[in-house]
């Protein structure tokens, strides 16, 4: 039983862990590779040879290295995390949380308004045939690249801060979830809308009782896409404001100053928040889906 | 205040026109001119607000404006789209793709791999991936080779996930079938596996367009020749002419529009058969 259990385990497990393993091992290659060069410049300034060793051992601890090793990212992160006091302005947590919050403001506006638009597509077919080939349209519009725009006019006007980067994650997220809720609020066949209406049910108790219950597992994938793409903007909507704060600003200010260790680590941390942001929106998923006694 | 009154009497019309129109019998030509009628409707009211609340073109200039500058500055607009999009996201969206494309084939091979880089692509695939733009800008240069690098890498991902998804989607009974004909691996490859991984191929082609549009244009943010629509972008937003950079936009967004419209097309003649496509 505990044997068959480990194999289940190692059969999902261990080829991820595989592909894991096989990862840092290019990336510790390629830092090698990447950083030699200055190993060796540096040596033949100072007039000593350096043995193959020496220049890989050195290529491991370099300062602003092209590429850092995992471990001087690892190191970094930690420093700036355990190490520093959160009100510190050199904590990543610090930085983290500035785009976090505005990430979830911005998902928040987007995933009201991408519901409430998708109703409004559902039940009008005026709606539905002028807004939702403008919904696809404005996708192509590259956001990110109007990002410096937006941030610009606002501030202009008088809102800055946490706002104008929610609305760059807002515009990201409402649409997934609007081509997500239209499907999923279509999704009762014409069955089930017949025993809605054998039932005598208003439109507004339909909605409520089979509508929306139904269309619950396609907004959860939707608000999977959706915060990923948040988080996306709220990076880039720090990038314009001259890097004063959160993890976009920790990007550019590393690409001025040539801090890739510093770059990396943001970086990082900017994955490890969204792959904890889908993650948390998962488990809520398999609850309430559970609750609603729809299996996983 | 005029304008104003005007513009949303315009509006109220139009989306009248359009109830009317969408509740007639729906065929080709409703089809397009209904969403054709909201969008100018929109404009008109853009401008009509613009014009009665008089905001300063600093902020927001009307659409007339932006379309007057489109029209005079197109030398401009030509040399920023030939080195954004030609040479940076499109030799990157041909690159990374091609790429992808090929990983997907050498993995769907092994199901240990496939196990292991799914996950591993779907948790990649949902990264900010963009932030990349900096290190790679610092590691290929400020030409266009460095956006094609930030491409490359923002498109490979969505692009595998959704070829590897693809080249599953037959069915064993198909396989079966290969199989009793005595088909060889590249044989039922081609003829099976690739044509049933189409609708999936195409799928992540058209997310992909959009992708390498922003990737190309958001890494010229972290440093660029003088030339490119992001490069554009960020100087001209500095000196406050805000036409000429809707100007911009408006060609990002024609291109990017453009761009999804072709793949849309070329979908449309390769998986005719796909239900998806028949209706």
């Amino acid at each position: 039983m505990l044997m068959n259990k480990f194999r289940f385990f190692w059969h999902k497990v261990g080829p991820v862990l595989t592909v894991l393993l096989v990862i840092i091992a290019i990336w510790y290659a390629a830092t090698i590779w990447l950083n030699s060069s200055w190993a060796y410049d540096k040596a033949k300034r100072a007039d000593t040879t350096i043995s193959f060793s020496q220049m890989v051992s050195d290529t491991m601890i370099q300062d602003k290295p092209l590429l850092p090793a995992p471990h001087q990212v690892v190191k970094e992160i930690y420093k700036t995390t355990v190490l520093k006091k959160i009100t510190s302005k050199r904590s990543l947590i610090w930085h983290g949380w500035i785009t976090l919050s505005a990430t979830l403001l911005g998902f928040a506006f987007g995933t009201t308004f991408g519901i409430l638009l998708a109703i409004g597509i559902v039940y009008s077919r005026a709606m539905d045939m002028s807004v939702m080939p403008w919904v696809i349209t404005s996708q192509t519009i590259p956001i990110l690249a109007v990002a410096p725009m937006i941030i610009v006019v606002l501030n202009a006007v008088g809102i800055s801060g946490l706002l104008p980067k929610a609305i760059i994650s807002m515009y990201l997220s409402f649409f997934p979830v609007v081509v997500g809720m239209v499907k999923g609020l279509r999704s009762p066949d014409q069955m089930q809308i017949d025993q809605m209406r054998t039932w005598s049910a208003s439109k507004s108790s339909s909605f409520w009782k089979l509508r929306l219950p139904s269309s619950m597992p396609y907004l959860f994938a939707s608000l999977k896409i959706g915060i990923a793409a948040s988080l996306v903007g709220a990076i880039v909507g720090e990038l314009p404001t001259g890097a004063v704060a959160g993890l976009g600003a920790r990007l550019l200010a590393g690409s001025y100053y040539g801090q890739t260790i510093q770059i990396w680590s943001a970086l990082i941390c900017a994955a490890i928040l969204a792959a904890s942001l889908v993650a948390i929106i998962g488990i809520i998923e398999k609850h309430t889906l559970r609750r609603m006694g729809i299996q996983l | 205040m005029t304008w104003i009154v005007f513009a949303l009497l315009f509006w109220i019309t139009m989306w009248i026109l359009n109830v009317r129109l969408a509740n007639a019998e729906r065929n080709r030509i409703t089809n397009w001119i209904v969403p054709a009628l909201f969008g100018i409707s929109l404009l008109v009211l853009w401008e009509g607000f613009v014009r009665g609340l008089d905001i300063s073109p600093i902020l927001l200039p009307t659409p007339s404006a932006i379309a007057i500058r489109f029209s005079t500055s197109i030398p401009i607009l030509w040399v920023d789209f030939v080195q954004t999009f030609v040479k940076g996201a499109l030799s990157g969206y041909v690159i990374g793709c091609s790429a992808a494309f090929l990983t997907a084939i050498a993995v769907d091979k092994s199901s240990f791999l496939k196990r292991g880089l799914l996950p591993v692509g779907n948790f990649v695939a949902a990264l900010p991936i963009i932030g990349m733009a900096p290190i790679l800008v610092m590691w290929f240069g400020f030409d266009w080779h460095s956006k094609s690098a930030v491409v490359v890498v923002m498109v490979f991902f969505p692009m595998l996930i959704n070829t590897v998804a693809g080249l599953s989607a037959k069915d064993t009974i198909q396989n079966d079938l290969m199989q009793t004909y005595g088909a060889s691996y590249w044989q039922s490859l081609f003829k099976l596996s690739l044509p049933a991984a189409m609708p999936f191929i195409f799928n992540g082609l058209k997310i992909c367009t959009t992708l390498a549009l922003i990737g190309a244009i958001v890494s010229e943010f972290f440093g660029s020749p003088t030339r490119g629509m992001g490069f554009r972008i960020s100087t001209e937003v500095g000196r406050l002419s805000l036409d000429m950079v809707w100007a911009e936009i408006t060609v990002a967004a024609l291109a990017g529009s453009a761009f999804y419209g072709m793949m849309a097309l070329i979908e449309k003649g390769i998986t005719f058969w796909h239900p998806s496509q028949r209706s």
